[in-house]
């Protein structure tokens, strides 16, 4: 995520990491760096223009150059500052008062907002809410198909009426449609449209003036450059915002949109799109997300998405194998399903502090393929063997290679990782190691 | 950057009187950097013109087909489109109107088949049926995703296999709306499959499309038509000059 911006900004700050001294000239150069970065970035250049001077105002203050670790002190402060800019600590949907409430999802063609409303309603369902789903895009050809299988997958029911009605009359009736069966919350998904396209923002507003929405968020490509703002700001003027999600945000977007918005527009980003898979929309945390562009890391993020994809009691149990050093390939296997529950890996490694961002990762290509293939290896072994790997000799290995379509070495390979694995754990298990066992505990249990 | 070194220069011999007249010279460096990059769009006249449409999400490539599909079927051409986007709900079915639209033929399979397979299939037909053009179109994705970058190589090789030659075109939709990130795109997808040129779609809003201008500096790709409207007829050939006063305008 926003792995170039990152970058530039991480090798800008760097130089000023330790340094026991700084002069104003310094901190200047290095804002300028900051600046460039920024505006390579494609944010927008009167949002570059104050952050940065508001940066150097803190920055140059008597405080933080007489501090002993000056440096570290403008690492926060732009650390602060990005985060104010991104709408400061994460803004929930407000939905309050009388359901159902209805979510209106705009914005231009393309940007996602099928998938969205889609990833919305599956979110807002795991929550424990009934969402209905509204199929108000009745220009594109088969929009209307595609929420209903989305719908279909995600076990969201979808209101339609076909590609023939107005889409006001769909979206009123879809408010009867959702009180008369109990929906609490209505998704309205519309056609995208451009924000200077006068009548078809004209019905936006009637939608809106009907059925009153809640949220009316705008659905913006991450990818978008200094248009964003401008689109931003038509869709404001016309409709009164309450949000945005970000989309598409797993590429290597550079992050213009996303610093921008908020700013110029005063609406906080309220979601963020992660990814291809309908359970990738994840809640947008500005401080989280400025952690991660200066190389932070974002353990949070990490916990929560491990504590939604571990099974509590297995995770119990693991702990307890791993203590005793009982550990047989099948636990190995089992450990490595929950990992890849989490996400894709290159996601949950950047998550990371010190392995997020710049350089470390880059280059270093997060192979899943090599995970499917220790699978099948370990998945090739007799449950004798999973569970007492020493018999493993020769001819066992030649037919575990064989049986699992790769080379003796790979299953070479493998059988030594894991001893090591068991070595090292085993190590943890001794007296030294209670301090480092209780914190993979915690991980996992928390 | 080449254009502001270009302009510098001319400023020095020419001396403009004015602001209008500095503006005037930008506009032709930028169209100058922009000239050899406007091409139409191949067509191999004794045969088959073949070709494959790959962009990201959202971009408007199956938009740019069914226009595209209207432009040939008007001009009396037989079309077949491989609808290889199997991945995303209703992908084919927002094909299909477009087919029985225009009256091009739509090859397809199930949702979650093998796009490479969609893709033979549909070059299959094309031979048999002695079809003028094939589109292919297939799946957005993010230029970052190597895995499905992987997909998208053998899409083509199988295509350029059972085709025994080079498709005629390897078509790129660009959202116009898109910033400097259009660049990574550029490249990404050109070092998945050979970019014969671009399409640039969405210029009727307010996005200018700016980008172009550094895909055309550092990459050359060729640019071949522009998407100017919601109208089956709103894709025209790209025209640098037009291009470049739109862009300062």
């Amino acid at each position: 995520m926003f792995s170039n911006l990152a970058e530039k900004l991480q090798t800008a700050l760097g130089k000023l990491r330790g340094r026991g001294k700084l002069s104003e000239k310094d901190v200047d150069e290095a804002l300028r760096e900051v600046r460039l970065a920024l505006l390579e970035a494609d944010v927008n250049f009167r949002v570059v223009k104050d952050f940065v001077a508001r940066v150097k105002e803190r920055a140059v203050g008597e405080e933080v150059m007489q501090s002993l670790t000056p440096g570290q002190q403008v690492i926060k402060i732009v650390h602060e500052e990005l985060t104010e800019l991104m709408g400061g600590s994460h803004a929930r949907l407000q939905l309050t008062g009388r359901t159902p409430h209805v979510i209106m999802m705009v914005g231009l063609q393309g940007a996602g907002k099928t998938t969205s409303a889609g990833k919305l309603a599956g979110l807002l369902r795991r929550q424990g809410h009934r969402p209905l789903l509204v199929a108000a895009d009745v220009y594109r050809p088969a929009a209307v198909k595609q929420l209903q299988v989305l719908g279909e997958q995600l076990n969201v029911p979808v209101f339609s009426l076909g590609d023939k009605h107005d889409p006001v009359d769909i979206a009123g009736a879809a408010v009867s449609h959702a009180r008369a069966y109990g929906n609490d919350i209505v998704i309205i998904d519309t056609a995208g449209r451009l924000h200077i396209d006068d009548e078809l923002m004209e019905e936006l507003e009637r939608i809106a003036a009907d059925v009153e929405p809640k949220e009316t968020l705008l659905v913006l490509d991450a990818m978008t450059g200094q248009e964003a703002v401008n689109v931003a700001e038509r869709f404001n003027e016309r409709l009164e915002l309450t949000g945005f999600i970000m989309t598409k945000m797993d590429g290597d977007a550079r992050g213009g949109a996303a610093l921008s918005v908020k700013a110029v527009v005063g609406k906080p980003i309220k979601f963020v799109g992660v990814g291809e898979k309908l359970d990738a929309l994840e809640p947008f945390h500005p401080e989280r997300m400025s952690s991660r562009i200066l190389g932070m890391g974002d353990v949070l993020t990490l916990i929560e998405k491990a504590q939604a994809a571990v099974d509590q009691e297995a995770a119990r149990k693991m702990a307890e194998k791993l203590r005793t050093a009982d550990f047989t390939f099948d636990d190995f296997l089992e450990q490595m399903q929950q990992v890849r529950k989490m996400g894709p890996l290159d996601q949950l490694l950047g998550m990371i502090p010190g392995l997020s961002g710049a350089g470390q990762l880059k280059g270093l290509q997060v192979d899943e393929k090599e995970l499917v293939k220790m699978e099948a290896i370990i998945r090739s072994m007799t449950p004798e063997e999973r569970a007492n790997p020493s018999i493993i000799k020769g001819s066992r290995r030649r037919r575990i290679a064989r049986g699992s379509g790769t080379k003796v070495q790979d299953v070479n390979r493998l059988l030594k990782q894991f001893e090591q694995t068991k070595t090292l754990f085993k190590q943890l298990g001794g007296k030294g190691g209670r301090r480092a066992r209780g914190m993979f505990a915690r991980l996992f249990q928390s | 950057m080449r254009i502001i070194d270009g302009l510098r220069e001319r400023v020095k011999e020419e001396k403009p009187a004015d602001e209008e007249a500095v503006k005037r010279l930008l506009r032709e460096e930028i169209a100058a950097l922009l000239r050899p990059v406007a091409s139409p769009l191949a067509q191999n006249r004794d045969g088959l013109t073949a070709m494959l449409i790959v962009g990201v999400n959202g971009a408007g490539k199956t938009t740019t087909i069914g226009k595209l599909a209207h432009r040939f079927r008007s001009q009396g051409k037989k079309v077949i489109i491989g609808a290889a986007d199997t991945f995303r709900a209703a992908a084919i079915e927002q094909l299909q109107v477009w087919g029985d639209r225009t009256g091009a033929t739509v090859i397809a399979q199930q949702a979650g088949a093998d796009p490479a397979a969609v893709a033979f299939d549909a070059a299959q037909a094309a031979q048999a049926r002695g079809a003028d053009v094939l589109m292919v179109d297939t799946a957005g994705r993010l230029q970052t995703r190597s895995n499905l970058m992987e997909e998208l190589s053998k899409v083509h090789r199988v295509l350029v296999n059972q085709l025994g030659r080079p498709l005629d075109e390897v078509l790129l939709v660009l959202d116009a709306t898109t910033g400097q990130n259009g660049l990574s795109q550029a490249r990404l997808f050109r070092e998945a499959v050979p970019v014969s040129g671009i399409a640039l779609t969405k210029l009727d809003g307010t996005a200018k499309g700016g980008v172009i201008v550094a895909i055309a500096e550092e990459l050359k790709v060729p640019v071949k038509l522009v998407g100017v409207g919601e109208q089956v007829d709103d894709l025209q050939d790209f025209d640098p000059e037009a291009f470049a006063e739109a862009l300062l305008a």
